[in-house]
């Protein structure tokens, strides 16, 4: 019988720690599998973020290094261009990427540093225990905003997509979900546009994975993708923000 | 020997990329601007990469990238911007990584002013980022020794994979010396086991400095502690001046520390037996120095720092342990210490008169 599906190379098999349904984990495989399916394990480096996103430290198989929270696209940028022959990528998530870490994305964005940046979008802090992020919809509820956010006085979400997408260097910048099956087949798609783009030293892309968080979102990791649909995705709609050939 | 006639920041950027540094990041701030500028224009030459970060938080983390993928990379800054490279130098080292770091200090705290002054003594050598980590502080005191630290402090960095900072004042990054530039480094030192360059036909390698367990982050500081506590013994530089005979004993360094020794030549003439302890190495810091000091002949050690309050001298009453006077001299905000200032002070103490308190 033909072997049809298994674990990518790029994945190491060890058991997860990601919280149950978290998906997280899925983002983590569909990175992996476009690494395998480009050759890119054996030339990858990839810039981990602080928050859960951090434990990827234990399932990829390739180069990796920690940053502080926030700066790796600024790690990234002296990597890539001390090593412009090595692939490298920054897996970030929402508080990492769009709180402390906005001016390191904005600006390694601006530069067009050839990069590709993949930002994990679940709309709460994760790994502190369900904080606000600046992607916390309105009056959507978390430790620091018991009472839900509260944009007069917390602001709206913020949405990296658009912003980023207003910036003239980056080449493609595009949203996508983890929440069904058919919505992980485009997010893997777009990660291999994003890469590809890389390899051909066309400069920065940033793709964006709408994901989820059951644990401090307080539900059942069924319910967290209803949750989704019923919610961040009205806010964070999908697509292709920005694409230049 | 061939002589450059040169301005310090910019002899300390020609001496970096001497050493092999292939990797500046930076972020304009007086009085250090000559280094990124003197970066900006020669790096390309030298196949090297300069960066303008968007900030000082930036920079070092970019310096931070570079290092793990085994560049000699460099970043500089004065006090404000330190104080916000202290996050990216505490985590390059808990990664192990080796970069060096020069700092131009100006008056502060806060914005402070933009003028010369040695107010970041204690952020060089106590706490230049969280953790309790050390690094090895190199304090010149002319350009040629700010050329030479700069370019042995890449060595010491490979060597230890740890960041090494070179500390100097807006004095000496702005003044002209003649200087002979070191001979360009071929850079032969890498491939090492600890570089990231993709996991080809090998295992998979991590730079990290997070340790999800208590006993291995125990483990790392206790080699640490090792470590720093053999710099003590072996690569302390310290120079001693006029001190056979001295009953009065300066202690100073950098600036501070040349402007006292045309203070001591003048108040030899006038028969004032006083020398100079000048620390060269920062951390680590040459106590014994102080320690064997003949202290049946020395009466009195006046600490000379354009720092008030007075910082390095915590360091050497650890070093005098209460065997001799100890008082402190010095100006600050950036006002420049003048020679005839120190020459006063040390003729009161040498009329027995007290000088603090
Ligand atoms: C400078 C600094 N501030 C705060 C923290 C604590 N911290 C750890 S994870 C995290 C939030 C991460 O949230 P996010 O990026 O949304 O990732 P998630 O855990 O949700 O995947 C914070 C604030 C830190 N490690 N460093
Ligand atoms: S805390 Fe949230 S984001 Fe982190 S692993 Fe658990 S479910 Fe995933």
């Amino acid at each position: 019988m033909d072997k049809i599906y298994g674990r990518p190379e790029s994945i190491r098999n060890k058991v997860s720690t990601y919280c149950p349904g978290c998906l997280h984990g899925v983002a983590n495989k569909i990175v992996a599998e476009v690494l395998d399916e480009l050759g890119l394990r054996e030339k990858s480096i990839c810039v981990l973020p602080v928050g859960c996103g951090t434990l990827g430290l234990f399932y990829w198989n390739v180069d990796m290094i920690s940053s502080a929270h926030g700066r790796a696209p600024a790690v990234a940028t002296g990597i890539k261009r001390c090593s412009p022959d090595k692939f490298v990528f920054c897996y970030q998530g929402d508080g990492d990427l769009a709180a402390i870490g906005l001016s390191e994305i904005m600006h390694a964005a601006n530069r067009g540093e050839n990069i590709s940046v993949v930002f994990v979008n679940n709309s709460i802090y994760g790994m502190t225990g369900g904080q606000m992020a600046p992607t916390t919809l309105e009056n959507q509820y978390s430790t620091t905003t018991q009472k839900g956010r509260n944009p007069l006085t917390e602001g709206y979400p913020m949405k990296m997509c658009e912003i980023i997408s207003g910036l003239q260097a980056p080449r493609y910048v595009a949203r996508f979900s983890m929440d069904s099956p058919q919505n992980i087949i485009k997010a893997r798609a777009g990660i291999k546009k994003a890469f590809e783009l890389q390899i051909e030293n066309k400069g920065f892309s940033f793709v964006e994975l709408m994901s989820n968080c059951p644990t401090n979102w307080c539900v059942t990791p069924l319910e967290s993708l209803e949750w989704m649909r019923e919610n961040t995705l009205k806010v964070f709609p999908l697509g292709v923000y920005k694409e230049v050939e | 020997m061939k002589r450059h006639f040169m301005k310090g920041c910019e002899a300390i950027a020609e001496s970096a990329l001497r050493a092999g540094c292939t990797f500046f990041a930076g972020y304009p701030i007086t009085p250090q601007n000559e280094i990124p500028e003197y970066m900006s224009k020669r790096m390309p030459d030298y196949g090297g990469v300069f960066v303008q970060g968007e900030s000082e938080v930036a920079s070092v983390n970019m310096v931070f990238g570079a290092a793990a993928v085994g560049a000699r990379a460099m970043t500089s800054s004065s006090g404000p911007g330190i104080s916000l490279k202290s996050e990216g130098i505490s985590y390059i080292a808990g990664s192990k990584l080796p970069a060096v770091i020069v700092s131009v200090m100006r008056g502060g705290p806060g914005l402070g002013s933009i003028m010369p002054a040695q107010q970041d003594y204690l952020q060089a050598t106590k706490a230049s980022g969280h953790g309790g980590f050390r690094m090895m502080v190199f304090a010149p005191s002319t350009i040629q020794e700010a050329v030479d630290y700069t370019y042995k402090a890449f060595d010491y960095a490979d060597r230890d994979r740890n960041p090494v900072m070179v500390l100097v004042d807006g004095c000496l990054g702005a003044m002209m010396e003649p200087v002979v530039l070191p001979e360009y480094h071929v850079a032969s030192n890498r491939g090492e086991d600890w570089v990231l360059d993709g996991c080809l036909e090998r295992e998979p390698r991590t730079v990290l400095s997070v340790s999800l367990t208590a006993e291995p982050q125990e483990q790392f500081n206790i080699e640490m502690e090792k470590l720093y506590e053999s710099w003590a013994a072996k690569d302390t530089e310290v120079e001693f001046y006029e001190m056979d005979d001295a009953e009065i004993v300066l202690a100073a360094y950098g600036t501070s520390a040349r402007i006292a020794k045309t203070a001591i030549d003048m108040l030899r003439k006038e028969g004032i037996k006083v020398g100079l302890i000048r620390p060269i190495t920062l951390y680590p810091f040459p106590y014994e120095a102080f320690e064997n000091m003949d202290y049946d002949i020395v009466k009195h050690v006046l600490d000379v720092e354009m720092s008030i309050p007075a910082q390095m001298v915590d360091d050497v009453r650890l070093g005098v342990l209460g065997r001799a006077e100890i008082s402190t001299f010095g100006r600050s905000g950036g006002v420049i210490i003048g020679v005839d200032e120190i020459a006063d002070a040390v003729r009161k103490l040498a009329k027995g008169g007290a000088l603090n308190g």
